[in-house]
């Protein structure tokens, strides 16, 4: 029960402080926060705002995952945020241009996004596995790189096509593009919403009961140790970030199968950055990564309804970022609490065992 | 250095009633040492009896939860190590804290150039304190010149011109060998005429007594007496730190058969841009049943040997065969799998995984193995077999733990070589690379441990001893070979060879001066 609190209790504090914090931005500002906070939660019920908080939660939850991955090794994948992009532009240029039959053509487009995400990180692992590049560096580096490449792909001299104002890629046929489930008037939840809650699955799977994600740990923890006991510590930087790439690459593609179905100049950006918080904020946990999307999705998209009652919606931002900073301190103190509740439980085992010395001194030899 | 005729009561130190608490098994339990001033006291205990967390505590790195510390009769709290060093005790690690780029003047003055400034009367200060150390090296030489006795010295004369009267040494002859041992002990005795307070940590029971004036004895967790070194024996000395009987080290028979298990030829292993590689051209066979002891001063090529046998580092020539099977290419994973155990010589860095539970330190290195791993296409662990056998490990080698779920950072020092141990031995090796398998291991940890290696080397394995426990390689090992500068280059029969032979050959002394320091580079052509 105690590891539960120590799961549980750091991110309840850092929200209940990061809540307080703009509570008291809010009242120096002059508004109330109770109204504000009212305003955001009758807001959930109002038009398409929960169906379009769980979409972007799903959104959310896998750029948290691919964080996370690179995150159990103590590698830096900031790079989900050009990873994604590319991967989704990529993965539209080739879902516009190729005719197939329904489930094929999009499990295709699926594994374009996967493959081209994982070839951008593989960038950043080969660097840093053959000559010790910091995966922070050129991952950031290959975000801005992957930017100037997005603008020349969908530029009309490549793959752009010009449709009113904006250029996008040639559209995705239907067979291609991935159902939702209609709501009727509040909205269409993301058919992908499946993939995410999968990987999510796939990932508890591939971290707890098998060796890869036991060597992964094991590298993540002490690499001399990795090394040691025979963990090759090379291929699993490779490996752990071409994963890392592969589910950065599926981040875009809800939004591209289920809404957009063509990838345009103002796609959206930034869901790499905001996996990285949710990461932090989930623990690399992939239930606390739900927890953790859902929360961000709700701030996000509550706060549209601020701007009704005259708060700035700015102020999710100081939210989000209070949270951010605080989880990391509210898990350590946490920790050194839960560290002195242990130190007074093995103190009283002490003593209860040195009550019956000779029982526990002779008890391993007959 | 005026104050030691200060008076205020016989004693440099006193630790009254001193506890600590620790998530771990072991604490301190009402600890009480008296230091009397001008004498070497000796601190003997197991590992993980609490020796190391009361010098901390002495030494102000820790603070104790219950308990009066009294220097000179006066009663003082420390909050930090530069308190302590205010009250004049100070403290030589067992590892080296010395930059080794820096001059030897450079590592004195390091943090204490507010005593005497950096000029003129620091270097006269260090040269006068150089002389009651009897470090005879010249101030203005790099500290990666010397060897480890003058290293030694060296953090000696560190810790006096911050100004201590009263100095912990922890396990000071861990590193040296036996004639380097004897000369520190002169500087000791030479030292404590002038006055100077000594608090000597170790469990070498037979230094213990040629050098303490008392002996403060610990065993779990609490002082159990002090000892008279010149009336109790060795044997009666061990007796009371282990609270039982010994079992006995002499008797044994020879288990050698004429099965070769590894074969390593010519292996070498190349050194960085203008350095001397640290191994060339070893030659050495293991067969089954044999315990194969390397003796040699820390840093002659030992750890480069182990891993290279490893894998974990790239022989630039040579072949490493196990039971007729060429392994010098193989990862080390292979090397493991092909029936390989290894207890590495430091088991926090490289045999342990400090904040994950016990059962989960129990697949490292057998991730693809049964009992733990259950193989298949996507490397599928088995968790609650891992949980089943690291219990077995836990109650066939008396490791001490409230469960298997605690972190391994939790255990005591012997209590997680007994893991390592209990895991290498699990999985029926051929091979066993055992590297300081009882360094900082308590006495009765140590004697288990050893009665594990004979166990399975009756049983057939092959094992490679490394150690720098001269005692412990000539009571294991079938033969002994001596490695220096990368090379083995003596071989000895340990049933005759003394202590103090092999030590001769580990410094070179044979074909070198007598007195040559043995950790020094080899610029000895």
């Amino acid at each position: 029960m105690t590891r539960l609190r120590t799961v549980l209790l750091p991110p309840a504090l850092a929200v209940l402080f990061a809540a307080l914090l703009c509570a008291v931005a809010l009242l120096i500002s002059g508004d109330n926060p109770l109204t504000a906070l009212a305003v955001m939660v009758t807001q959930v019920g109002a038009g398409t705002t929960a169906v379009d908080i769980v979409n972007s939660a799903a959104i959310y939850y896998i750029a948290a995952l691919a964080v996370a991955i690179g995150f159990q090794m103590k590698l830096f994948n900031i790079g989900i945020e050009g990873q994604y992009r590319l991967a989704a532009c990529v993965a539209a240029i080739v879902g516009g241009a190729l005719v197939l039959p329904p489930v094929v053509h999009t499990i295709v487009i699926l594994l374009v996004g996967a493959l081209v995400g994982a070839a951008w990180a593989g960038i950043a692992a080969v660097l840093k596995a053959y000559r010790g590049v910091s995966e922070v560096i050129s991952t950031i580096m290959l975000n801005f790189v992957a930017t100037g490449l997005i603008a020349f792909l969908i530029s009309t001299d490549a793959y752009g096509v010009l449709r009113g104002n904006n250029i996008s890629t040639q559209p995705i046929e239907p067979s291609g593009q991935v159902p939702g489930i209609p709501f009727g008037a509040a909205g269409t939840v993301f058919g992908l919403l499946f993939l995410a809650a999968g990987l999510g699955v796939a990932y508890w799977f591939l971290l707890n009961r098998t060796r890869f994600g036991f060597d992964l740990k094991a590298s993540g923890e002490s690499p001399t140790a990795a090394a040691a006991g025979g963990v090759n510590s090379r291929r699993m930087v490779i490996i752990a970030l071409l994963l890392s790439g592969a589910v950065a690459g599926l981040v875009g593609l809800p939004e591209l199968l289920g809404r957009d179905f063509a990838y345009t100049l103002t796609s959206p950006t930034g869901y790499g950055f905001t996996g990285i918080a949710i990461a932090l904020l989930g623990r690399n946990n992939p239930v606390g990564i739900a927890l953790g999307a859902l929360l961000w999705a709700f701030l996000d998209k509550s706060a549209l309804a601020l701007d009704n009652v005259g708060v700035p919606r700015e102020i999710v931002l100081i939210m989000q970022g209070s949270i951010v900073l605080s989880v990391v301190v509210a898990y350590e103190i946490v920790r050194r609490y839960e560290l002195a509740a242990e130190q007074r439980l093995v103190a009283a085992q002490l003593r209860a065992r040195s009550e019956e010395p000779e029982a526990v001194g002779s008890g391993g030899r007959p | 250095m005026a104050e030691s005729g200060e008076s205020g009561g016989e004693y440099a130190v006193e630790l009254v009633g001193i506890t600590k608490r620790f998530p771990g098994v072991v604490a301190n339990d009402d600890i009480n040492l008296r230091v009397r001033r001008g004498e070497v006291h000796a601190l003997c205990g197991e590992n993980g009896a609490g020796k190391s967390t009361l010098m901390k505590i002495l030494y102000g790195m820790q603070h104790p939860d219950e308990g009066v510390i009294r220097v000179n009769g006066a009663e003082v709290h420390f909050r930090s190590p530069a308190d302590a060093i205010k009250a004049g005790i100070g403290m030589v690690h067992q590892h080296f804290m010395l930059a080794d780029n820096f001059t030897v003047a450079e590592n004195v003055l390091l943090g204490a150039e507010a005593e005497h400034g950096i000029g003129a009367a620091a270097r006269a200060r260090i040269a006068e304190l150089a002389g009651v150390v009897g470090l005879r090296t010249e101030p203005g030489l790099l500290v990666e010149q010397l060897g480890v006795a003058d290293r030694q010295r060296v953090e000696i004369v560190k810790v006096l011109y911050r100004g201590a009267r009263t100095v912990i040494l922890d396990e000071p002859t861990a590193v040296l060998v036996p004639q380097e041992v004897d000369e520190l002990f002169d500087t000791l005795r030479g030292m404590r005429e002038e006055g100077y307070t000594f608090l000597f940590i170790s469990h070498k029971l037979d230094e213990v007594r040629a050098i303490a004036d008392t002996i403060t004895v610990i065993r779990r967790g609490t002082s159990v007496g002090t000892a008279d070194p010149r009336t109790i024996t060795s044997r009666e000395l061990a007796e009371m730190m282990v609270g039982s009987e010994l079992p006995d080290p002499g008797s044994r028979e020879s288990t050698v058969t004429d099965r070769e298990v590894l074969r390593v030829e010519g292996l070498s292993l190349a050194g960085e841009e203008g350095r001397r590689p640290p191994l060339s051209d070893v030659d050495l066979v293991v067969h089954a049943g044999e315990v194969l002891g390397i003796a040699g001063v820390e840093g002659n090529g030992q750890t480069e040997l182990v891993e290279t046998i490893m894998g974990m580092r790239h022989a630039s020539s040579g072949r490493v065969v196990l039971g007729g099977k060429d392994i010098s290419r193989a990862s080390t994973l292979e090397r493991r799998e092909a029936g390989i155990g290894y207890v590495p010589e430091d088991r926090t860095r490289h045999g342990l995984l400090a904040s994950q539970p016990l059962w989960a330190n129990r697949i490292l290195g057998y991730q693809t193995r049964p009992p733990v791993a259950r193989g298949g296409p996507f490397g599928l662990l088995d968790l609650p077999a891992a949980r089943r056998d690291t219990e077995r490990i836990v109650a066939e080698f008396d490791v001490r733990t409230p469960d298997v779920d605690v972190p391994a950072a939790a255990l005591s020092g012997g209590n997680q070589q007994k893991l390592v141990v209990g895991r290498e031995l699990s999985g029926s090796p051929v091979l066993l690379i055992a590297s300081h398998p009882t360094r900082g291991v308590d006495v009765g940890a140590q004697a288990g441990i050893w009665e594990e290696l004979r166990t399975a080397r009756a049983a057939g394995l092959a094992v490679l001893l490394i150690s720098a426990d001269l005692d412990e390689l000539i009571g294991l090992s079938d033969s002994i070979a001596v490695i220096l500068r990368g090379q083995l280059v003596a071989t000895a029969d340990p049933s005759t060879v003394k202590p103090e032979q092999l030590g001769a050959a580990m410094t070179g002394a044979d074909d070198a001066h007598a007195s040559e320091p043995a950790g020094a580079s080899g610029g000895a052509a």
